[in-house]
């Protein structure tokens, strides 16, 4: 009965609503109006941007990071941090790649074990966190050396050829359809999904927003940061070896300093490195945001020591422009 | 009458020690079903030590705790939650970032069942619904239940949360201060909700510093001074100086006198 005159309240103000629902929308997707520039921008700047194949090509460049981004966003929504996807995205699909050669397991098998390899890890950094207590820079950082150490320990250093069935993972369906393409929007739904349907998604943004809260309240703090850390470590995983896939083999070296786009990118998208803010959406668009810019930069041949720092003073900008945007809105 | 029933939430000779401070010393306490307990104490006298030790924040060092009669002891306080003991923190403990229907099933959501039981999807609509269901019978105004709750006002914040224990309370509620970041209109509908939850046969106990509104809201009054009960009051009758003089230990007076009320 109280219910219905809410809504007959409601009622004369919809359009309101739907109004105020759209600047909302446009408030809290601050880097998709950045995103419409840029692409505004390229395209008028270079006549080889707007086309299908290099489109294509953005997308396949943006995969791996946007991978790895979503998994960090479920970290940085708890207010922690992950530095080591990078090299655990190595050392994945370094493990997959010799499993798979080297050991002889059939590859569904050894994707599994790089899979269970990348959640090991994630799970440990959660361990290290939760019950050793360890800040999450510092935590990570080691697991980063640790993961970075035995893919090059596993692979002797030097490269290792995956097997033809998975490196399909990196083709192109029917010319139009890239594969990495496909599992980054699988990837990104599953992040959206897992953020806003599920317990463990309420969770982080509880725990990011206010962790004695989250714990007064019933949540069991250690259980979902330990699935956070494992969540970002199993996205590591897929991520590595769509990498390795494209270039049809596992290199220990690979994807290094990736974890720093991947923050940028969840950063860019919106989420707040204090915690309990952070979408998939947002972060696929800040992924795609720093792929375009590569880009872009590449086809009008700007010299990559300048793209180093113009993609520096973006990143700055947007965070900048963001901190402006909510202060006044507060 | 024949039987007495007994209080549903009592502290006997509780005790509770921080290293070198003494919070606690055989403190009693006791809220009946269907009334509005005010607990009163200068500042470190014990009120929130007790709070923390009743609501299985803390455990004691001695004494013993009953719910309905029966010797307690919470694991923690969701251990309390789950046997409908509620409590309203002082600084309100909810999520900023989450929506105020988020932050109504913290801890407690309602998830789909069937094949998606296992993966803990949330039932969104239901709780929505519940929750505006809640906010209403609180006469809580919420534009929109979807806003993050660090958008609301501080009064609006403090609804939210006092909605989250008063829809999960079977037993008792404890409120810290419920009323002291609120405007005049905010004040009077959280103690308006104070009543309405007693009414239910909920007791409530309000800890307060502002003496006009324990005695207006208040069935009884129980003082704590230097880690233990030192009065307890009717509250009809009862003046602000006898509260005051009893707080402060001008006015001494047998700690069982309203034990014997009911």
């Amino acid at each position: 009965m109280s219910a219905d005159t809410l809504q007959k309240q409601a009622g004369p103000s919809e359009r309101n609503g739907a109004v105020r629902a759209a600047s909302r929308f446009f408030a809290e997707n601050g880097a998709l109006g950045g995103l419409v520039i840029l692409v505004v921008a390229l395209s008028l700047m270079s006549g080889s941007f707007l086309t299908v194949t290099n489109l294509l090509n953005v997308g396949v460049q943006a995969a791996v990071t946007a991978i790895l981004a979503f998994g960090v966003t479920f970290v940085i929504t708890t207010a922690g941090i992950d530095l080591s996807v990078g090299a655990v995205a190595a050392l994945s699909a370094v493990v997959c790649a010799w499993s798979a050669t080297s050991e002889g397991l059939p590859w569904p098998l050894a994707l599994v074990v790089a899979l269970g390899v990348g959640i090991l890890c994630g799970l440990v950094n959660g361990a290290l966190i939760t019950y050793g207590k360890l800040p999450p820079f510092i935590a990570t950082l080691a697991m980063q050396g640790v993961a970075r150490g035995l893919a090059l320990v596993i692979s002797q250093g030097s490269p290792i050829a995956l097997p033809n069935s998975i490196s399909h993972l990196g083709d192109t369906i029917s010319s139009y359809l890239p594969v990495p393409v496909i599992v980054m929007v699988a990837m990104g739904l599953v992040t959206a999904f897992v953020l806003a349907r599920t317990y463990s998604g309420r969770a982080m943004y509880a725990i990011g927003g206010n962790e004695e809260a989250a714990r007064l309240s019933g949540i069991k703090v250690t259980r979902q940061k330990l699935i956070t850390y494992a969540l970002a470590g199993g996205f590591a995983a897929v991520a590595g070896i769509v990498l390795a896939s494209r270039l049809a083999s596992a290199t220990p070296e690979a994807a290094s300093g990736y974890e720093l786009d991947a923050i940028a990118a969840v950063v860019i998208g919106g989420a707040s490195l204090s915690g309990g803010k952070g979408t998939a959406f947002g972060t696929f668009v800040g992924a795609l945001i720093l792929a375009m810019l590569r880009n872009g930069l590449n086809l009008l041949s700007v010299s990559s020591f300048w793209q180093q720092v113009v993609i520096g003073v973006v990143i700055a900008l947007a965070v900048l422009l963001d901190t402006l945007r909510r202060r006044s809105t507060n | 009458m024949g039987v007495p029933i007994p209080p549903l939430l009592a502290a006997k000779g509780v005790r509770k020690r921080f290293g070198h401070v003494q919070a606690l010393q055989d403190a009693d306490f006791t809220a009946y079903a269907g009334e509005v307990v005010a607990l009163i104490g200068d500042n470190g006298a014990g009120k929130s030590t007790l709070v923390n030790v009743l609501s299985g924040v803390m455990s004691p060092d001695a004494g013993e705790i009953l719910l309905e009669g029966a010797p307690v002891r919470f694991a923690g306080p969701v251990d309390a939650q789950r046997r409908g003991v509620e409590t309203v923190y002082q600084d309100l403990s909810l999520a900023p970032d989450l929506d105020a229907a988020a932050n109504l099933y913290l801890g407690r959501e309602i998830f789909r069942g069937g094949l998606l039981r296992p993966l803990h999807v949330l039932d969104r609509p239901v709780m929505r619904r519940a929750a505006v269901e809640a906010f209403a019978e609180l006469g809580v105004a919420l534009k929109d239940v979807r806003v993050p709750v660090a958008a609301l006002s501080g009064g609006q914040r403090q609804s939210v949360a006092v909605a989250r224990a008063v829809a999960f309370a079977r037993k008792v509620i404890f409120m810290d201060e419920p009323t002291a970041a609120l405007g005049v209109v905010q004040r009077a509908r959280v103690l308006d909700t104070v009543r309405r939850v007693r009414d239910r046969g909920v007791a409530v106990v309000l800890i307060s510093h502002n003496m006009p509104e324990v005695l207006a809201v208040a069935d009884r009054v129980e003082v704590l001074r230097l880690g233990r009960r030192v009065a307890s009051f009717a509250a009809a009758g009862t003046s602000i100086e006898e509260l005051v003089g009893a707080m402060t230990g001008s006015l001494d007076q047998q700690p069982d006198n309203g034990e014997d009320r009911r």
